[in-house]
């Protein structure tokens, strides 16, 4: 997907205690742009960068609904209306019967739509962009902050990282 | 103060952990891993021959026939099923529950959740009869005049349960699979590499707010497969229940079925694992011998469970007073022609891990090796016993008869397990196979400094 690159400056941390920390000193900095990248998931950084709870189980449970009923509604127009047969004496609408059905419906429907958010909100797939370090998937740890920030100022910014710990401040052409 | 152990042995390092788990997808393969995977590519285009000769010819060079009409596809396929389980127990209600030790198997064990439901999902299809025509199981508006599935029959419901977990575990095991493919892709050296991982990465960039996303679906979808998990067995085991002939209608089967599912699966996890542990010494230090005994802790609690529903079978079928179902268990299941088949699924299943009651035991890799091949053989019996026993005799004497087992059931048998092994040692090649980055954030439980992490 062709999103526009964002350009930017990233200071490369090796801790998880001084990533935390820079992250919270930059934000309260006015950066609010920033964005925190580590190998792993971080539970500290959620409220060091002032990250909101994913919206995600709201989609989980409207699919989960939505497949309810489309599955409520296809074995009651497939059994009920559009081909009513007496199967063992049961009765045309057998509502025990038809709950695996609604049962597995809800699941899937729940479950792919909730991956589907799950990647826009990441933006992705967003293939072929460089990676800042490549050791950012390994060991490293990251603060970026985009040039469209309010306060964007490169050497204000390459002094904060420093000053907090950064092995390496790098301008980023693309992210 | 009770000292945790180490998940993680050997005081590795955030590099360390990615150098180790990403060394075996990119080195050339080693002698081993080669003499395996052309025997199991072997035995999986024996399997391929032995399917299209079945279908080309038709299903009676198998043994089905009346009296018993569903024999090694439907055993075979209960059997692969119920393997899968363990992988998602250990991936997401393991997870749920806060269990970190789950971390290193987590990975590996959902792999063999997929590849088993893989394995299974053939054998109904050919079972049916004429495979060309299996679309017709799914309801869809055609022109045969207004005509449906019939939504009240359990083995539509197996379709639909089948089909969901197969779906939701797969993007399951992928999704978790997106950051640990982003390592992959950030140290490949050549191009091609570099390009393919990052494909399958979508890109991942692994932000704070990305992270955020990741761990909420991956709650969620562990969330919502645990119900799953726990549906489809019962859902198989209404295959059975729903009928009326004694021997399977009963209410006891969902959590029989799901408790054999769940001891077989995590036998099949232990045997795989014995093997990995071999074939790629350094995941030793991550897949610990602490590892392998909790695994055989289940293995001996859910073999009790299993051997308990064994017993109240034959408790409900003296207490129900129905001559049918005393039949059955007290003449003809334990004692009749297929005895012997009742007598090995007993010894496997409930008396040889019984052995794991012992320390010593439990922590020894050839004895849980050899336990849990046992426990294989002894749940591939369980589902004989069921399936053979309960039909070869019901109610006239006039209707009964013996399952006539030919070559092509054996040939079949034993080719599925070329299938699964051949697709699990690629994935061992392509794939990391242990967690990276959920392995990364647990470094620090049970070691003395806690600089990584401990506080998650």
């Amino acid at each position: 997907m062709a999103k526009k690159s964002i350009s930017g400056v990233a200071g490369i941390f090796l801790t998880e205690g001084k990533v935390v920390n820079a992250a919270r000193k930059v934000r309260e900095a006015g950066y609010s742009k920033l964005e925190a990248i580590s190998p792993y998931p971080i539970h500290a950084m959620e409220e060091a960068c002032a990250i909101k709870r994913s919206p995600i189980p709201y989609m989980t449970f409207l699919a989960g609904i939505v497949g309810m009923l489309v599955a409520l509604a296809l074995t009651y127009y497939t059994s009920v209306i559009d081909w009513p047969i007496n199967i063992g004496g049961k009765p045309l609408f057998s509502l025990p019967a038809f709950i695996p059905i609604i049962f597995e419906l809800t699941i899937l429907f729940a479950a792919l739509s909730s991956v589907g958010l799950f990647l826009y909100l990441c933006g992705m797939p967003a293939i072929g962009v460089p990676p800042i370090d490549k050791d950012l998937t390994c060991n490293k740890f990251a603060i970026f902050v985009p040039d469209t920030d309010k306060n964007y100022n490169f050497e204000t910014l390459d002094r904060m990282f420093k000053d907090l710990g950064a092995v390496e401040v790098k301008k980023v052409t693309e992210f | 103060m009770l000292k945790r152990n180490q998940l993680v042995l050997g005081n590795k390092t955030l590099r360390d952990v990615t150098n180790d788990i990403c060394e075996p997808i990119e080195r050339i393969p080693s002698k081993g891993w080669m003499g395996l995977f052309l025997a199991a590519k072997g035995l999986f285009i024996f399997y391929i021959l032995t399917i299209a000769v079945v279908i080309s010819t038709g299903m009676g060079l198998l043994g089905v026939n009346h009296p018993v009409a569903w024999g090694t596809m439907i055993i075979t396929f209960v059997f692969w099923v119920g393997i899968g389980h363990a992988g998602t127990l250990i991936s997401a209600i393991l997870f749920l529950f806060r269990q970190k030790w789950r971390t290193s198997v987590a990975r590996t064990a959902e792999a063999m959740t997929v590849f088993a439901v893989m394995t299974a999902g053939i054998f109904p299809l050919i079972h049916t009869g004429r495979p060309w025509f299996d679309f017709w199981l799914f309801p869809y508006p055609n022109q045969r005049g207004p005509l449906w599935v019939n939504f009240r029959s359990p083995l539509l419901w197996d379709v639909f349960a089948i089909s969901t977990y197969a779906t939701v575990s797969t993007v399951f095991w992928f999704v978790g699979m997106i950051p640990d493919l982003a390592t992959v892709r950030d140290r490949a050296k050549n191009f091609w590499r570099q390009r393919i991982y990052g494909v399958l990465s979508l890109g991942w960039k692994g932000t704070a707010k990305n992270w955020s996303h990741f761990e909420m679906i991956y709650l969620i979808l562990a969330g919502l497969s645990t119900p799953l998990v726990l549906s489809v067995h019962t859902i198989v085991s209404f295959d059975f229940a729903v009928s009326g002939l004694p021997g399977w209608h009963t209410t006891i089967f969902p959590p029989y079925f799901v408790a054999g599912a769940i001891f077989s699966g995590f036998a099949m996890v232990i045997t795989l694992m014995t093997l990995v542990r071999i074939g790629f010494p350094k995941f030793k230090d991550y897949i610990t011998i602490d590892h392998m005994e909790v695994m055989n802790k289940i293995i001996m609690m859910t073999g009790l469970m299993v051997g308990y529903a064994y017993g109240a079978e034959f408790l409900i079928a003296w207490y129900s007073g129905n001559i049918y179902e005393q039949y059955v268990f007290f003449v003809s299941r334990a004692f009749g022609p297929y005895a012997w088949s009742y007598w090995i699924m007993i010894c496997c299943n409930v008396v040889i891990p019984q052995i794991f009651w012992f320390k010593k035991f439990r922590r020894s890799i050839p004895v849980m090796f050899v336990v849990s091949i046992f426990v294989n053989i002894g749940m591939w019996f369980e589902r004989f016993v069921i399936t053979v026993t309960s039909l070869h005799r019901d109610f006239l004497p006039s209707n009964w008869g013996q399952y006539a087992w030919s070559m092509y059931d054996t040939a079949i048998l034993i080719g599925s397990f070329g299938m699964f092994f051949t697709i699990f040692l690629l994935y061992l090649r392509v794939f990391p196979a242990i967690s990276i980055a959920e392995i990364k954030p647990v470094l620090g439980v049970g070691r003395d400094d806690h600089e990584h992490g401990g506080g998650h």
